[in-house]
Order: C-alpha cells, then structure tokens, then sequence
C-alpha cells in the first residue's frame, strides 16, 4: 500500500522524507501489532522456567528470577516426554516416506502418462476435497479394530503409503510444468518409463517433493484427533496426545505443563525456519484450491 | 455410467499396443490412490451411511433401526441442538472478525520494509505448532486467578470473568484462541494483494484517489475471491473444530455444554460412549450440510464475487 499513497494530506517532507515518514509509520503498526501476537508466547515461555511458587505468584513475576531452567528437564522425568518425542518423529518419518512413494507415483501417472479416464478419475480425486474426512472417521476406526490394530501405529502410517489427494495435485501440477521433451529425448535413448520417472522427473519435481515433506511433518506432528481416537497405552502417546494428558493428570503444574508446549513447538518451528519461502508459497496455492 | 464403460472400452480398443502400454503403466502408477480411494474413502463412506441406519456398539452385530438414529437426533438429542448452535454462533462472529483481522495483518505485511520476513513469521507462528501446545497455552493464559489475561484487565482496575469456567464466556474465549491463528490466513490474504496489479493504483493516483478510497474501491473488490474461498473453508473448519474445544473446555464441551462444537460432539458420540451407528448419522448430517452450504455459497457467489477474467468476457 505505501508505494500507491497520494502526499496530499501530509507535510511537504520532500520524496526521502516521506519513505521515512512511511516507514516509521509502518514499522510502529507492525511492532504494536506483533507484540499483542508475541505476548502469549512470552507468558509461555516465562512459565516454563518458573518454580511452583513463582507461577502463582500475585501480581506475577514478568522475568522469573531465578529462572528455573531444569523445567526443561523435569518435563522428563514426570512424563514419558522423551518418548513422545521419538514416537511422534518416527510418525513423521514414516508418512513422509510414504507420501514420497504414493504422492510422487500418482502425480507422475496423472501428470505425464495418458490412459482412457485419466480425466474423470482426476476429477474425483478432487471432489474429494470437497468432502470431509470426519464423514470416514467411524467406519475406518470399525476397519482397523477388527484388524486388531487399535493401539497400534498401523492406523496411522498406512493411509499415507496411498497418498493425500491435496498433496498429489500439487505435485502433478508442478510435474505438468517440466517440458514434455525430456521425456521424449529420454525415451530415444532407449530409457523406460520408470528411468524417466526416477532419473528425470523426481529429480526436477523436488521443490514441489520438499513441500510433500514439510507438509506432512507438520500435519502428523501436529495431528491430535487421529492418536486420540487410535492410541489408549500412555507409553505410545505421540508429543500432543502426551501434553492432553499430562493436562488432566496435573492439573495445578503450570510451569512444567508450559516447558512441555515449549517443547512440542520446537520441531515445527525449526522446520518452517528453514522452509519459510517455499512452504508459504505452498499455502497460499493451499488457500485458493477451492 | 454404461455410457462411461462403453466410452472407456471403446478408446480402448482403438489403442494401439504402445498407447495400450503407456495406458497400463499409468494404471499401475495410480494404483496406489485408487487402493487408498476405495478402502480408505469410499469404502467407508458407504459404511458410515449403513450404519448410520443402525445401532451399534462394535461388540456384537449391527442392529438395523430404520430412520430411529435420524429421528432422535432431530427431535429429542438437546445435545445435537446445541453442538449446531454453538458451532453456528462461532462460525456466525469468528469469520469476520477472520476477515477482518486477516485482511488488516496481510495490509500491514504487505508494505515493502526490511525484515518484514521476520514479521510474517511472528503472525504465522501459532498456525504452524501443535494446536495442543497453544491451546494449553491460552488456557494458562485466560486462568481466572493467575492468568495473564486478567491479571492485566485486574490492573486497568476491571474485574475479568472465569473466561473458561463461565458458560457466557466459553465461546468468546475460543473465539479469541482462533483469532491468534489468523495469521494463516493473513498469509493467503496477502498472496491475494500481491496479484492486484500495480496499474490500478497508478490509475487511481492520477485520479485523485486517497489511500481509503483505493482501499474501499480496489482493494477489497479485487479480493473478494480471496475472502470467498476463506468463508467458504472457515465455515467448514468451523464444523471440524476439534483440538481447541477438547483441550479448553473439556472433553464433554464444557461448563453447560457451552463450548460443545460439532465435531467434539461427534467424537463423543462415536468415541466415548462407543455409538458407532449414532456417530455416523451425526458425521452423515454434517457432511450433506457441508456440501449443500459449498454449492449454496458458489451458485451465489457472482452475485459479490469479482472475477477479472469474468470482466473480460463480458467486454
């Protein structure tokens, strides 16, 4: 909006004046803006490093002195909190490692090979968008208890190994974009289909593939209806079930109950640091799917 | 669907062997989404409409009831009752004030200042953790005694509610959990301002328009797409609140069932009191609502929506 605004209500600062006068103005609603937003995390993360007496003291402390940094490790001595940890990351590699053979195998089928109701089946890979997956929860909770695999990780590994309708569609449209001469000169060379597959189009598809493996890291690390309705034994509790848990469990614990958010925000965090420009370029394709 | 098989057949035998291959391979490449779709989607699907006609506790054999789960939830479940209004009246304030929210933060991100990036991770930041994490958080945050919240509304001299414990206040709090998110949609918001070509400001410039009245007449219009798609997804995320209702007000809704959203209902149903053939009617009533409210909000949208590429036909 500032490149666009008219000077006509403003002091005559002069061209250099006014970028100053803009940015100052802008930086100051941005500052205001994101510390209302910043104030709950700091509240957190204060909590996490206060003693039992400084989280209910009145009027509270606003820097915990001392700071309390074993917290950190309390949170795993009174829960199985390490365990969580690896249980939700093991999660989170298997759906990857799934998504990435599903997804990329579909995408390229419906990318780049052409067979009779190649369209129609698209189509309905796409109305199922439309569709909410809660209408599915029931039967497929019946499905995997008369598999015996209630209160196993089965439930929730297996489906990735099918592929996700939004992540194939995202992956085809940018496999529709490699040029479709590299296959040919490919297949001049003698190349089968798999080769092209494998050696050319995974390898140019893998920004599009990078998206498939922040995505789902998120979706599973974040995920809480799935577990809750799948898992029953505390020692499997993936991050986020674990921290339900230990809400009801310790009602009153409020500073470890905070390291232990602290901790289940990190690994998302981490990723999104380093995948910020890819992964909001994602989303906004994500927002206007339709 | 005959006419669909005779069509499928016939281009099949006009193939030759290589497109015959290449039709085969594709089949074998897609097959991964084909097992997923019939066992994982259509499947159940199909089985959540039969048992929604039964009663069933998964012990034991289906009992088929006939229309008995539909008929009591519409006439004697107060509990469905109040799982729609709660869920409408959220719906009914949370999304403009999404709107709202959503569009200010995407104005401000969207000015051209150095390390803005950092600004935009702070807005994005709680869409991207465990809804758990931050759900926790802001019921440590609204705790009526040591909580931030009133904590400060105590030293501005105002007496806070009991925010989650007061049935009046239960909704607004959640509401007030959602609006810290909205910085996922601030995110779409501002890919929306981005595509808004730069000539028509230059235009209204030159026209003497001021900065409101650029915002009023292309701004907004130019994103009415956007705020579309937005309503028509947050009415749908509505009805598939789950995480912050069971971690803020409670696995059973709440003081009064104030805070029993839709789908927490559902789990209820399903989950906890293990009725499978009542669950799966409620999740059958929410899904047809979901998709007649979807075409419903598309059939109107040229009525408001602005479409660039609609203007050009017209021309």
């Amino acid at each position: 909006m500032s490149a666009h605004s008219t000077t006509r209500w403003r002091p005559n600062l002069g061209l250099r004046g006014l970028k100053v006068f803009n940015n100052v103005s802008g930086y100051s609603v941005l500052l205001v803006l994101s510390a209302v937003f910043m104030i709950p995390l700091y509240w957190m993360f204060s909590t996490a490093v206060k003693s039992p007496q400084q989280t209910f003291a009145i009027p509270p402390e606003w820097i915990p002195a001392p700071a309390q940094w074993d917290n950190f490790g309390q949170v795993f001595d009174e829960v199985p909190f390490g365990r969580f940890y690896l249980t939700t990351l093991f999660l989170a590699g298997a759906n990857i490692v799934g998504h990435l053979v599903s997804v990329t195998l579909v995408a390229y089928g419906c990318a780049r090979l052409r067979f009779p109701g190649r369209n129609i089946l698209f189509l309905i890979m796409l109305s199922t968008l439309m569709i909410p997956y809660q209408v599915t929860l029931v039967p497929r909770f019946i499905m995997f208890a008369k598999l015996g695999l209630i209160n196993s990780y089965w439930p929730l590994i297996l489906p990735a190994f099918t592929g996700t309708p939004f992540l194939i569609f995202l992956v085809r449209q940018y496999m529709m974009s490699i040029p479709f001469d590299l296959d040919e000169a490919a297949y001049i060379d003698g190349a089968t289909r798999f080769d092209v597959f494998w050696r050319i189009i995974i390898p140019l598809a893998r920004p599009a593939l990078m998206l498939v493996v922040v995505f789902t890291f998120i979706d599973v690390w974040n995920d809480f209806l799935q577990p809750l309705i799948y898992l029953n034994d505390p020692n499997m509790f993936t991050v986020s079930l674990g921290l339900s848990f230990f809400q009801g469990a310790r009602e009153t614990n409020w500073n470890l109950l905070m390291a232990g958010s602290v901790l289940a925000m990190l690994p998302p965090l981490f990723l999104f640091f380093f995948a910020q420009k890819q992964l909001i370029g994602g989303i906004s394709v994500e927002g206007l799917k339709g | 669907m005959s006419v669909l098989t005779r069509r499928l057949t016939r281009s099949w035998t006009d193939l030759s062997a290589a497109e015959r291959r290449e039709a085969l391979a594709g089949y074998l490449f897609i097959s991964p989404w084909i097992i997923g779709f019939i066992v994982f989607f259509a499947g159940p699907i199909i089985a959540s409409f039969l048992l929604s006609f039964t009663r069933w506790n998964i012990v034991g054999t289906p009992e088929w009831v006939g229309l008995a789960n539909y008929e009591r939830i519409f006439t004697q479940d107060p509990f469905f009752r109040k799982s729609v209004s709660v869920t409408l009246r959220y719906a009914a304030i949370y999304l403009p004030l999404e709107v709202l929210f959503g569009i200010v933060i995407a104005v401000v991100l969207n000015q051209k200042l150095r390390g803005i990036g950092i600004f935009r991770t702070i807005f994005y930041m709680p869409f991207i953790v465990p809804k758990v994490a931050t759900s926790l958080v802001w019921v440590w945050v609204l705790n009526p005694r040591y909580g931030l919240l009133n904590t400060l509304l105590r030293s501005l001299g105002v007496d806070g509610p009991s925010w989650l414990s007061d049935p009046d206040w239960v909704l607004p709090s959640i509401i007030m959990m959602s609006l810290w998110g909205v910085g996922g949609s601030a995110v779409i918001y501002l890919a929306g301002l981005q595509n808004i070509p730069d000539q028509l400001y230059e235009a209204a410039s030159v026209d003497g328009a001021n900065r409101f009245q650029k915002f009023v007449r292309i701004t907004l219009p130019m994103l009415t797409p956007t705020i579309f798609f937005q309503l028509v997804l947050g009415m749908i995320g509505a009805f598939q609140t789950f995480t912050p209702a069971f971690i803020a007000a409670g696995r059973t809704g709440g003081p009064l069932q104030s805070g029993l959203f839709y789908m927490l209902y559902i789990y209820n149903r399903s989950f906890e009191s293990m009725r499978m053939g009542y669950g799966s009617a409620l999740a059958w009533i929410m899904t047809v609502f979901i998709m007649v409210l979807t075409v419903l909000v598309f059939r109107s949208s040229s009525y408001w929506v602005y479409y660039e590429a609609e203007r050009k036909r017209t021309r």
